[in-house]
């Protein structure tokens, strides 16, 4: 009983601790995800202010 | 400012932590009938808890998004709920870990643990329901309304080892019995592991916060780039 009950009081740490690991892990992957989609944005909108005189020289002409 | 509130907070949380897990280990001695397995409650009743004050929070921010139309608050409810759905499972899977050895199953249809489930189903459909709904004014509006009724179940989750008995143990924390029912050094340690617990949740909650900011910048250039 006493090793049986010391195996599962460890299982119970373990998938406590693990669970709260894996949402972490996530949590971080999610994060970085969104940085590199922020700074696609913004090079995106960057880009568009960027070609709007040209744009708009081609039209005087 | 804030990230070095979470990082402290972070780090709180892992010296309280340590403190605890020597106590647990090598201070708190056996359990009388169930021996060693007991520790497992060190973990299993401060999760559930900090899992119920998080729908309670979350109820709280749906309403003030209801009232008020903030988008802060539906964000703030929604990473709440998030990390509330963690600590809920981490509730679940611990003591049907801690049931295999005391009750002799790894599960049983009662009303705490079934009315557990069930709310980690319905704030599981609240986070499914979030990433279905592009529209932001639509989806903040929907989640919090689901949010609402959810907590119905979180109200049931609480009571229902008072309104039935069955096979899950009745309370035993002396702020709901008076005392007697569990060694004060054993409860002590219980809300000291609480309050580390409570502290990494928040912590999570305050970067999740932040990525849903983030999503929110995402969004409104991206239709601004759309608009031009």
């Amino acid at each position: 009983m006493d090793a049986r009950n010391f195996t599962f009081m460890f299982y119970g740490f373990l998938a406590a601790w693990l669970i709260v690991l894996l949402y972490v892990i996530s949590l971080a992957r999610r994060g970085a995800r969104l940085n590199r989609e922020l700074e696609q944005v913004k090079q995106l909108i960057g880009a568009d202010r960027a070609s709007e005189p040209a744009r708009l020289e081609d039209r005087s002409r | 400012m804030r990230d070095k509130f979470v990082v402290a907070l972070a780090v709180a949380a892992g010296v309280l932590l340590a403190f605890n897990l020597y106590r647990i280990f090598l201070v708190l001695p056996d359990e009388a009938l169930q021996g060693a397995i007991y520790r497992i409650i060190f973990f299993h009743v401060p999760a559930a808890i900090t899992g119920m004050i998080g729908y309670f929070a979350a109820l709280l921010l749906s309403l003030a998004y209801l009232s008020f139309g903030n988008f802060r608050y539906d964000s703030l409810a929604a990473s709440v709920v998030e990390v509330s759905v963690v600590f809920s499972v981490v509730n679940i899977v611990t003591g049907s870990i801690w049931a295999r050895v005391i009750w002799g199953i790894w599960w049983t249809w009662d009303y705490r643990l079934t009315s557990a489930l069930v709310c980690v189903l319905i704030f599981s459909g609240y986070l499914m329901l979030r990433r279905a709904i592009d529209e932001p004014t639509q989806r903040a509006r929907l989640s919090a309304a689901l949010c609402v009724f959810g907590c119905i179940d979180v109200v049931i989750v609480w009571k229902s080892i008072e309104w039935f008995r069955t096979q899950h143990p009745g309370p035993v924390l002396s702020i709901r019995t008076g005392g007697g029912r569990i060694d004060p050094a054993m409860e002590q340690m219980l809300y000291l592991n609480f309050a580390a617990i409570l502290m990494i949740a928040i912590a999570l909650v305050l970067i999740r916060t932040r990525q849903e900011a983030t999503a929110r910048e995402i969004d409104s250039l991206r239709r601004i780039a759309n608009a031009a």
